[in-house]
């Protein structure tokens, strides 16, 4: 019991601190690799938490597919510095007020804890790894429990979360593919030759009306 | 035990600090990060409450939060790398064309 209780406190200063780490990161390859730190460190906690499914997964998704995603691109793009100057005057200022305001207005919230459920368990939460709590039913976010859930009572949810992600697949095919800066690799299957053309001219005058036209109608 | 309302309140000052990030910093790809971690501190928030209530759908819910996000990210990091590609440039403070 303390002990989970004592990984709480550490992960939560570490949590905080890689978060903080980010906002004042310079290079852009560190905050990334904060980035995945926290992530780390969010999966632990959701373990403390018992979910040890949605620790699994957030090992998978965020601190695998999602930063490879973010170092993947940060290396495309040549890493840069990643100044801390304002441009705005006053931006800085105004921004620390209003996260200041939001911090004290969300903790004020978020003390007054959750009400105690119905059926007596109390608003105290997490145990060591692997102690199951009184009044948790057995196997509590187990990837069984969880499943259970998900397919019983959430089946049109996930199935508009998979159209979700088919849609943001091709989204992302047709934004990153370019307008034509290289002809696409014949997989693209490319419509025709002046279409092509014309999306070369179209990056070359981005402010151009017919042109977006000539866009809008291909 | 941990009471609920520490863990609660780690969730709301991570959340702000991801506001802070998407708030001051101007490299795109720190902003695009600091949304990330504002996600996860609502996350946090769920598992929590799913936890202190019994209940498994907060864990459902950061389910689906989790695939939401994946796609934002993917999303984002196309626009990132088109917006790279035409302006040339990673800060949010450039790309002000739709500025009126």
């Amino acid at each position: 019991m303390t002990s989970g209780v004592a990984i709480f406190y550490v992960l939560a200063a570490a949590l905080v601190l890689s978060a903080v780490g980010l906002l004042v990161a310079r290079n852009v390859v560190h905050a990334a690799l904060l980035t995945v730190l926290h992530f780390l460190l969010t999966a632990v906690l959701y373990v403390l938490l018992n979910a040890a499914f949605l620790g699994a997964v957030q090992l998978a998704v965020y601190a695998g597919a999602i930063m490879v995603l973010f170092l993947f691109v940060v290396m495309l793009m040549g890493n840069r510095e990643a100044t801390l100057k304002e441009n705005l005057a006053g931006q800085r200022v105004l921004g620390i007020c209003f996260v200041a305001a939001l911090i004290s207005a969300l903790v004020f919230v978020a003390y007054q804890g959750v009400p105690a459920a119905p059926d007596g368990v109390d608003a105290a939460v997490g145990t060591a790894v692997g102690a199951a709590p009184t009044g948790l039913p057995q196997g509590f976010g187990s990837a069984g429990a969880v499943a259970d859930v998900l397919f019983r009572e959430y089946q049109l949810p996930l199935e508009i979360v998979s159209v979700l992600l088919l849609v943001a697949v091709v989204g992302v095919v047709v934004i990153a593919r370019g307008r034509g800066e290289e002809s696409p690799p014949e997989c693209f299957d490319q419509p025709s030759g002046p279409e092509s053309a014309e999306s070369v001219e179209w990056v070359e005058s981005v402010e151009s009306p017919d042109d977006r036209q000539a866009e809008d109608a291909s | 035990m941990i009471p609920a309302s520490h863990v609660l309140v780690l969730a709301a000052v991570l959340f702000s600090l991801g506001v802070a990030g998407a708030v001051l910093r101007r490299n795109v790809i720190i902003v695009l990060m600091s949304i990330e971690v504002m996600l996860n501190g609502v996350n946090i928030t769920l598992v929590t409450i799913a936890h202190a209530l019994g209940d498994v759908s907060g864990q459902v819910f950061v389910f689906f939060s989790l695939s939401v996000a994946a796609a934002e990210v993917a999303v984002g990091l196309a626009l990132v790398v088109a917006i790279w590609r035409t302006l040339g440039t990673s800060d949010v403070d450039d790309v002000s064309v739709m500025h009126g």
